[in-house]
């Protein structure tokens, strides 16, 4: 199949950046979507032109690394798929496609389709963990967690931190990034200990990064490529307002 | 040089005890004095690096990604196992010690086995702790399950993202030091060189991805936890920057590469179906619990799967291992796999497939409880094939994905250069010639929380350290060498891509040194890789400059370590003139087709010293000592 796509190219963080249209010829349905721009850098270099710059690593949806926005979505049309996952097959001969990188002030363009997400991790810094020294810990099955309050847990554990849900916000909230990681220790046994104090911290530094607010359009969940909840987000909520109340601190 | 394992004296369950009770240790108050550099941070390295900090320890820690988070730990997808006998089925420190032994084929040091079957348990404790979500039974305890090369129930797991759970636990302990400014975080930094000062490791060339500045960081020990090489076959189930550039670099500085000969093919991947593909998908063999694996019994049935009635296929492995059936370990099933396919039985478009089927599991245990269990597996094999495997069996085929093989280090985790330690799968390590399934992130979280924290200290206790000068010439030459190479490879103007050499690199590595080898195509195989290389020298193109975000340029580098660290592997499977584990030799078989080990002449770990580019490496043995367990004859029929 043959594809018209439009990406967005920027040399620099302070380059200004703009549109240019590339031709895909020849692209198989079985390629993935990242394996169709693999064969477009290839005629680049060729060429002696710069090939286009997007993050990748795993190429199975797990790391996080890969994301851009195609014709406006986050990660593409597949529902629950990282844009690596995505196959060609879903796409019709003749399709015109817009490849843009994340938007979002806190996630500042470095070239081409690549952003800084640093800020996600400048949030877990805040205290997106539990505090324990290794070798400190008690015995595995010391602690009974609820089979219910487990999955749950893992269902936001799942997130891979790749800031789709960002993308896709207008307002560039990451509530559902914070909300995900506080409900996952929010609900296990383990979390409690540090559980207001993590909600407030995180959700500060979720502010100071330049992160919007929440306007419950839940663009996010349907964004996400491991199809976390916006429940989630009513749980970061309830624990902020929680421990806003509660937490000695305040 | 004769090489010192330094396994303490005494019986095998009492060496670790022993170890730690003698072993030296560094006053609280010094700790801070100790900088310690940590490159990489998979479950072996952000463990690593969390603990060190948390003894007091200034640590720096390095990956090329932008975050921590996302090393290629993060794609393990079974479970961890752990010694915990939860399932009441007869397990222990001891049988875990001994399947390890027997799975890597008698190829592994007994002390370094059992040590890390004893720390099993902790690890299994601390990530709980740090609220790993782990799989659990209706009363809130912990579950478990059993995989790939073991009847027990000793596998601990995360759904199908166990790998992605512990290692975001390891990397919320890295975060809550950097927090505490114990660990300075460098990511986006790709290592490009050891510094050595008379003989010691005590620093590292970096390069900062995104400007291209070419930095230097001295301290007084450097960690690498850099991974495995089974990218040099290209494709591979490997993300797409994992590579063998600080190992080899470390390699080329002096210190012995080990068994880089033993590669791990994983059993059940998703077939290769095209000439673009850029990586292999792995689907857990987990999914061997209740798939069964099958062709056709007449060579060349292009029947479809349905058509084929059950007097018309080959339960391959249930006929020839009864007692193991469709759980051998990786390396039989991978072996079995491409033998039925080369008698003209396998599956697909190609013929390189053999079927994975869910159908009697179906039956049994209804379409929900398969759903359940291996449901964002079998929702992957979709979204990459199309095929929805509840109504069709899954076609599956080898890949490579491990590297038993890596630096050589003794029971300190020490290689033979002092202050260079090597974890995890960078390591040559405790699994033999063969890993067993759910043993990687044991072995590379053991690594990092609870054996180096102990053994670091022994050894900066006891070593003089004086503080090294960035005007120091060992640190000038290679500072001043690695920005050479950057100006070699961009320099480069040719008429193919870097990806293109890596491609011809992996299939001539795949096709004559993978599953099976043998004297010929190994010999094929050395003379070709030269060739390639230079080829690359004078052909390759790198576009771009330094002083920007350049990922062709990282991907030369990457790709240009791999063609001299290929030779060295094909080296190493060419002097082992036995099969043992994933090596096979097509020379050393029983008369069944099973691998034939040469323990009178191959009991040994066989550690190469670098001696320049297109030299034969010099081989120095390690010989191995049984002293507990019998190498007997792996069986598993």
């Amino acid at each position: 199949m043959n594809l018209t796509l439009k990406i967005w190219r920027q040399k620099s963080p302070k380059d200004k950046g703009r549109l240019v249209t590339y031709m895909a010829k020849g692209i198989s349905p079985d390629m993935s979507f990242l394996e169709m721009l693999d064969t477009i850098n290839r005629d680049l270099i060729l060429k002696g032109d710069d090939p286009v710059a997007f993050e990748h690593d795993c190429r199975e949806g797990i790391c996080g690394s890969c994301g851009f926005m195609v014709s406006g979505q986050a990660h593409g049309p597949l529902k629950g798929t990282t844009v690596c996952q995505l196959h060609m097959r879903h796409f019709t001969d003749g399709d015109t496609l817009v490849l843009e990188p994340w938007r979002a002030k806190a996630f500042p363009i470095i070239k081409d389709l690549v952003v800084d997400r640093s800020a996600l991790d400048r949030i877990i810094i805040a205290g997106g963990f539990v505090s324990v020294d290794t070798g400190s810990a008690p015995e595995a099955n010391a602690l009974l967690t609820p089979k219910d309050n487990a999955e749950i847990a893992m269902d936001a554990a799942a997130c891979i931190g790749c800031g789709a849900c960002v993308a896709s916000c207008k307002n560039a909230s990451a509530m559902l990034f914070v909300g995900a990681k506080v409900s996952q220790l929010a609900l296990l046994p383990q979390g409690q200990p540090e559980r207001e104090r993590r909600a407030l911290s995180l959700v500060t530094s979720m502010d100071d990064a330049g992160f919007g607010n929440c306007t419950n359009e839940s663009e996010c969940e349907a964004a996400c490529p491991k199809e976390i909840s916006v429940r989630n987000i009513a749980r970061l909520n309830r624990e902020f307002l929680r421990a806003s109340f509660s937490h000695p601190a305040k | 040089m004769a090489l010192d394992a330094k396994i303490p004296e005494g019986p095998l369950d009492k060496k670790w005890d022993r170890y730690r009770f003698e072993v030296k240790l560094v006053n609280p108050a010094n700790k801070r004095k100790f900088d310690i550099l940590v490159v990489g941070t998979g479950l072996a390295g952000a463990s690593a690096a969390a603990s060190l900090a948390e003894l007091g320890y200034k640590v720096k820690a390095f990956c090329l990604q932008d975050s921590p988070r996302r090393a290629h730990s993060i794609a393990a997808q079974g479970g961890i196992n752990a010694a915990k006998n939860y399932a009441n089925d007869g397990d222990s420190v001891h049988r875990l010690f001994y399947d390890t032994i027997k799975g890597g084929d008698f190829r592994a040091r007994e002390g370094n086995v059992h040590r890390l079957a004893e720390v099993s348990g902790n690890i299994i404790d601390q990530c709980v702790a740090q609220g790993v979500p782990f799989a659990r039974e209706y009363g809130g305890l912990l579950q478990t399950r059993s995989f790939g090369g073991a009847q027990l129930s000793r596998t601990f797991y995360a759904r199908g993202q166990t790998g992605q759970q512990l290692l975001l636990g390891a990397y919320g302990a890295l975060m809550r030091q950097v927090a505490n400014g114990q660990v300075e975080l460098y990511p986006r930094h790709e290592m490009l060189d050891l510094v050595v000062v008379e003989g010691v490791a005590r620093g590292i060339i970096t390069r900062n991805l995104l400007d291209g500045e070419v930095e230097v960081h001295t301290g007084h020990a450097v960690v690498l936890a850099t991974g495995g090489y089974t990218n040099v076959f290209y494709l591979s189930t490997n993300a797409a920057s994992c590579n063998v550039t600080a190992t080899w670099r470390a390699c080329r500085r002096g210190a012995f590469f080990a068994n880089p000969c033993y590669t791990q093919i994983h059993p059940t991947c998703i077939p290769v179906h095209g000439e673009h593909q850029s990586k292999l998908t792995l689907m857990s063999e987990s999914l061997r619990n209740d798939g069964r694996v099958w062709v056709p019994k007449t060579p060349g049935d292009k029947r479809p799967a349905e058509a084929l009635p059950e007097e018309d296929r080959d339960y391959f492995l249930e006929r020839k291992y009864p007692s193991f059936g469709n759980l051998v370990p990786r390396d039989v099933a991978s072996r079995n796999a491409k033998q039925v396919c080369d008698e003209g039985k396998g599956v697909g478009e190609t013929g390189r497939a053999v079927y994975l089927d869910f159908a009697d599991a179906i039956k049994r245990d209804g379409e929900d409880a398969i759903r359940e269990q291996y449901g964002n597996l079998f929702d992957m094999y979709e979204r990459i094939t199309g095929e929805n495997a509840y109504k069709m069996p899954m076609r599956i085929y080898p890949a490579p994905h491990y590297a038993m093989g890596g630096l050589w280090v003794d029971y300190n985790l020490m290689s033979n250069l002092p202050g260079l330690f090597v974890l995890g799968e960078a390591n040559f390590s405790d699994h033999g010639a063969n890993r067993l399934g759910a043993s990687a992130l044991m072995q590379g979280l053991a690594d990092g929380y609870f054996i180096l924290p102990y053994t670091i200290g022994g050894y900066l206790v006891g070593a003089s350290l004086p503080a090294v000068s960035p005007d120091h010439d060992a640190v000038k030459e290679a500072k001043a060498a690695a920005s050479e190479r950057v100006h070699q490879l961009l320099a480069l103007q040719g008429k193919r891509t870097v990806d293109e050499f890596h491609r011809e690199l992996g299939l001539l590595l795949w096709n004559r040194c993978g599953m099976s080898r043998n004297e010929a195509g190994l010999q094929e195989a050395k003379e070709k890789i030269p060739q390639i290389r230079e080829e690359f020298w004078q052909n390759a193109t790198v576009l771009g400059s330094d002083g920007e975000l350049n990922q062709v340029l990282e991907r030369a580098g990457r790709v240009a370590d791999f063609l001299e660290f290929g030779e060295l592997l094909v080296e190493d499977a060419l002097h082992r003139h036995e099969s043992c584990g994933s090596h096979f030799r097509e020379e050393s078989q029983t008369p069944e087709n099973e691998a034939l080990r040469d323990d009178e002449n191959f009991a040994y770990v066989a550690a190469w010293e670098y001696q320049g580019v297109g030299q034969s490496s010099r081989l120095h043995k390690e010989s191995l000592q049984f002293e507990d367990v019998k190498p007997a004859t792996r069986s598993y029929k």
